[in-house]
């Protein structure tokens, strides 16, 4: 390839965002853009309103209010508007909007975010409605210059016809003209019967420049005089900085400066080898009397202690103590400890400031709540919020890590580059190192189940107790511990679901499906082990149990008939199943599983239905269904984060936090269930029964529960 | 970066110091007792002491078993797996990223052992503290399966390393050669920061394996 | 001073000689392709090519490329090249795209010793490359496609 196709290739992707000037002139060889990518796009393009952008060059530019980091944002939202706008696929582009928390708000958060698997769900009727009044001011701008009624235009693949007088246009000539038009107060919208182009597998916007690798993150912003720092973190959770001796560090060739901030200390550097090395120099003595000094195996035993002490009311249905009285009962208990998990995204987090010549500041980073971030930086930085412009940038995943409240991350780049005098443009980021020890967790968790099958093999009651985090720092009843669990789909008459919060310094944070990672696990192992002790199959057993609830029973059903449940296994295997619904999505899925030459599962292929209401494009709810089963089982077979003895943190980069590679990636086959229901979304549902399955299969095949994750650390004990 | 624990007493640098925290705790013995206690790991009996022996092949028995200990130390088995995957670290878990013997034991097309390794010890510098150099040599591979150390006795080892047909048809000569002065086995000694080198020398190791034949190459019953 | 070759062109370097040559590429080439994901040669975000062999820059000082020849993302190319990207772009692999440009390079690598790879070849060559995303199930797909697209 020549630098003149990589061009023209950027240009393909990029047109209209202003970059492809900054690769004409770039001085070197084949380099990629210096600065980030500004939201919300270039001047040049023409607003139709704040989600839609149109180019002389009939480009349709998509503001995406939320975040791409691989979950399909700009393809899906681009999607919405082009088939209300009638665009032609092939001239959609997306582009992440400027921060503002009101005109760009999720509307389930009333602020703006991406996460819980909303983007879709929340912006499916928004940016209908975006392309939708595009589409009328353009054709009242072509009624207008053609002098013919707007009744007798059409517009179909992003050309606007006037059959009678035979004219037609691209949306490019009438753009500005459109813009000039009143929009309408309620732009009709297409019945789904009508729809061209949701629910056929378009291609995602994104992918060329992310298989060329031309794509900017934020780690690829590189200005001319660029400081990267890089900050030296404690060990232990809560320890604080006693002293540091930077002398050594200072003597590395490159490095600028050093200075304490809260977080730990700073490195400032010319360039990244200079920031680690200097870091790697630095002596620090810690404070450790804050600091969380208990294990993982203590933190377990003390979760485990509250089992027997009165929780906090999730759920209470029929008379669960007495039914547990009943003669003649079969009881079945089962206790399970749930480790740290780490997000581990591929692009570590990182933050880029600019400051402009009249003082404001230009940051750059991969936000889930970027008015968040916008407003603590500007505190930090002593600015007024409106001399604080967050641009978005493309993301090298999240799956949770970068939506946090109150914006810790940005508390300490900001911090960071307020430290520096803020003199010189700064790129401040975290290794792998401090990624994976850098805390905001998804908690530890300990459930403890009981349940009762009467001598008719009925299961009459379920008592479950969760001892974990409470993610949203309450005191009261924290949903996310216990979603999944306290709104149990089975039918079984005496429910009584509770929980304990544990205040503990370690941060916690929502990773990829939330409570469902560990209430999946915990109940659909459960209840697997209790048709296992009643004899029942697991999907009969299931099924007889949801009977009000059509969309989980729709399917399990699809799942078990894909994997023709029921027929012959290959020898020498076993099959699991789960479902589980989360952010109203509703996943199914089985699993085949034998014993691997290292004694752990090896799960060979996984069956998966989900239904997500609408489907908007297919293609993408296939690679999140494929993507969340990878990151699930990765993690259910080999992830824990683990405070050792004295509490300092074991674990550190990915040759003890383990991904899931490809050799250990099964095989997916993935179907969606036709609906006419609303959309919702798919970012992590296909994670939560991932685990379970594998569980279940496991237990089928050795006979042996799993009690402790990740399933390696107790095959191999 | 090194970092001082505020309860910990003394200063904590370095690996050794960092697998004493992990196994003592906050209960810490000053570094010097701990490297006493292995110092009998860390080196090896000079060939000549072995003379008070009376019995030759008690003597060559008792060589071989000294030897063992470079034998059967880490550095040496983990390239040597009964596998085709090799072994890492003081653990010898198998190797991550997952890498297989391949032509040569050079590895797989696309993941070669020079995917990663180099000539030298390379070191890794502001990363994780477990991981302190990426292991090096020019001639950086797997020993044939035939070589396969995993798992076995000294004995069974012992046996191999003499039959030419699973010793790369080697004379007792040419064997002693190759422990004595080979590159790569000679990388034992000099493995790179963050791993423990095989005990002694290279040469105090090529002299038992010289005396050891020369006493018969007698080999301990397991 | 270290003299190599960057995407055909010769380039040189003065600065400290222990800089790995993934920071060579990003920081001072502006090159940014190439990932930083581990820095440790676990995850593959940083694979170029050296002297035509996949290679983890992160752990690959400069001082070490004197006189080679580096390819990165952004100068691959040849018959393997562009079949793996079409056939990249034609299953949608990417999801982030983060480590993509380091599986692209391993997936070129793979197809010029290996034109037509079972799924253990597959397996041994790119099990180096993380994704967490997950997109491992079209990347084998992908690399299927793209062998099959060259036989033509």
């Amino acid at each position: 390839m020549t630098l003149h196709d990589i061009t023209a290739t950027r240009r393909g992707f990029l047109a209209g965002s202003g970059l492809v000037i900054g690769v004409a002139i770039a001085p070197k060889m084949l380099a990629a853009a210096p600065t980030g990518v500004q939201a919300g796009g270039d001047a040049a393009l023409t607003p139709m309103n704040a989600f839609v952008k149109i180019g002389t060059d009939d480009t349709v530019t998509v503001l995406s209010k939320h975040i791409e980091f691989g979950q399909g944002p700009f393809t899906g939202l681009a999607t919405l508007v082009a088939e209300e706008l009638d665009a032609d696929w092939g001239q959609m582009r997306a582009l992440h909007s400027p921060t503002d928390n009101k005109v760009y708000a999720n509307l389930s958060f009333g602020l703006q975010g991406t996460g819980g698997s909303s983007s879709i769900a929340n912006a499916y009727e928004q940016m209908r409605k975006a392309g939708a009044t595009a589409r009328a001011m353009l054709v009242a701008a072509a009624a207008e210059e053609w002098g013919v009624p707007a009744a007798e235009i059409t517009v179909e693949k992003g050309r606007i016809k006037h059959a009678a007088s035979n004219r037609e246009s691209g949306f490019g000539a009438f753009a500005e003209r459109a813009a000039r038009q009143t929009p309408p107060a309620e732009p009709r919208l297409k019945s789904p019967e009508d729809f061209v182009l949701i629910g056929t597998e378009l291609p995602k916007l994104d992918t060329h420049g992310k298989t060329n690798g031309t794509a900017i993150f934020t780690l690829d912003i590189t200005p001319d005089d660029l400081l990267i720092a890089v900050v030296a973190h404690p060990e232990h959770f809560g320890a604080t900085v006693k002293s540091f001796d930077d002398a050594e560090a200072r003597k590395v060739q490159g490095v600028v400066d050093v200075k304490q901030v809260p977080q730990g200390v700073a490195v400032y550097a010319d360039n990244t080898f200079a920031a680690l090395k200097g870091r790697d120099a630095l002596s620090i003595e810690w404070d450790l009397s804050k600091a969380e000094t208990r294990s993982s195996e203590e933190l377990a035993a003390d979760y485990v202690r509250l089992f027997r002490e009165p929780g906090l009311e999730a759920a209470n249905n029929g008379n669960v103590d007495e039914a547990f009285k009943a003669p003649g009962l079969q009881t079945v208990e089962a206790e399970i400890v749930f480790p740290f998990l780490a997000h581990a995204p591929m692009e570590p987090l990182d933050a880029v400031f600019i400051k402009a010549a009249d003082g404001s500041v230009d940051i750059y980073n991969g936000a889930q709540f970027p008015g968040m971030d916008q407003t603590v930086a500007a505190q930090i930085l002593g600015l007024d919020e409106t001399k604080v412009r967050v641009n978005t940038q493309l993301a090298g995943g999240s799956f949770g890590r970068k939506a946090q409240f109150g914006s810790p991350y940005m508390q300490e780049a900001a911090a960071v580059y307020a430290a520096s005098g803020a003199n010189r443009p700064l790129k401040h980021m975290w290794t792998r190192e401090d990624d994976i020890r850098g805390g905001y967790y998804r908690p530890m968790y300990a459930h403890r189940m009981r349940g009762a099958i009467n001598a008719e093999g009925q299961i009459t009651a379920w008592e479950q107790v969760i001892v974990g985090q409470s993610i949203m720092g309450k005191a009261d009843l924290d949903e996310t511990s216990v979603e999944g669990a306290s709104n149990l789909p089975y039918a079984i008459p005496n429910l009584k679901v509770t929980s304990h919060n544990v205040p503990l310094v370690v941060p916690p944070l929502w990773w990829r499906s939330v409570g469902h990672t560990h209430t999946g696990f915990a109940v659909e192992t459960f209840v697997d082990e209790l048709f296992q002790k009643i004899g029942r199959d697991p999907v009969e057993g299931r099924l007889a149990l949801l009977t009000e609830k059509p969309r989980h029973a729709g399917v399990l059903r699809k799942a078990a008939e894909m994997a023709d449940w029921g027929g012959q296994v290959p020898e020498g295997r076993a099959r699991g199943v789960a479902v589980v619904e989360s952010f109203s999505s509703y996943v199914g899925q089985v699993v085949e599983v034998s014993v691997g030459p290292d004694g752990a599962p090896r799960v060979h292929k996984v069956w998966c239905a989900v239904d997500c209401g609408i489907a908007i494009n297919p293609n993408v709810i296939k690679a999140q269904m494929e993507g969340g089963i990878g990151y699930g089982l990765g993690a259910v077979l080999f992830d824990a984060v683990t405070l050792g003895k004295g509490g300092r943190i074991i674990q550190s980069n990915f040759h003890d936090y383990r991904s899931i590679r490809i050799n250990e990636m099964p095989d997916v086959e993935v179907e969606i269930i036709k609906s006419a229901e609303k959309p919702t979304g798919v970012g992590e549902p296909g994670v939560p029964p991932v685990g379970p399955a594998v569980a279940n299969a496991w237990r089928s095949l050795t006979g042996a529960p799993v009690r402790q994750l990740p399933i390696v650390n107790i095959v191999s004990a | 970066m090194k970092f001082k624990l505020a309860f910990a007493g003394p200063a904590l640098t370095g690996i050794a110091a960092a697998c004493l925290f992990v196994t003592a705790g906050t209960a810490l013995s000053p570094a010097s007792v701990a490297q006493d206690a292995n110092a009998d790991a860390r080196t090896l009996r000079p060939a000549a002491s072995f003379q008070s022996i009376a019995n030759e092949q008690e003597r060559s028995v008792a060589l071989f078993t000294e030897a063992g200990k470079v034998i059967q130390h880490p550095r040496c088995v983990n390239c040597h797996p009964a596998t085709d995957r090799p072994l890492q670290g003081a653990s010898m878990h198998p190797h991550q990223p997952p890498v297989f013997r391949g032509d040569g034991g050079m590895g797989l097309p696309g993941m070669q052992c020079t995917t990663c390794h180099s000539a030298e010890n390379i070191p890794v510098v502001g990363q994780a503290d477990t991981v302190k150099s990426i292991p090096g040599n020019p001639a950086w591979h797997l020993a044939p399966i035939e070589m396969a150390w995993e798992g076995k006795t000294l004995g069974q080892i012992c046996q191999q390393i003499k039959d030419p047909a699973r010793n790369g048809d080697m004379t007792m000569d040419e064997l002693v050669e190759h422990m004595a002065h080979d590159e790569l086995v000679g990388w034992g000694w000099n493995p790179g920061a963050g791993r423990e080198p095989v005990p002694g020398t290279q040469a105090e190791f090529g002299e038992l394996i010289r005396a050891w034949v020369d006493t018969g190459a007698a080999c301990p019953a397991s | 001073m270290v003299t190599f070759t960057l995407n055909g062109q010769e380039r040189t370097f003065d600065g400290d000689p222990d800089t790995p040559l993934l920071w060579v590429v990003r920081d001072f080439e502006k090159l940014t392709g190439t990932k930083y994901g581990c820095g440790v040669a676990q995850c593959g975000a940083c694979t170029v090519h050296l002297d035509g062999m996949p290679r983890r820059s992160c752990i690959t000082p400069i001082s070490m490329v004197e006189g080679s020849e580096v390819v990165t993302i952004e100068g691959v190319s040849g018959k393997e090249a562009d079949a793996v990207k079409t056939a990249w772009a034609g299953l949608d692999v990417p999801q982030c795209g983060y480590c993509q440009s380091g599986q692209v390079m391993s997936a070129v690598a793979l197809l010029q010793m290996v034109p037509k790879p079972t799924d253990a070849d597959i397996d041994g060559a790119m099990a180096g490359n993380i994704c967490r995303c997950a997109t491992y199930h079209r990347i084998r797909a992908a690399i299927h496609n793209a062998a099959s697209s060259m036989e033509g």
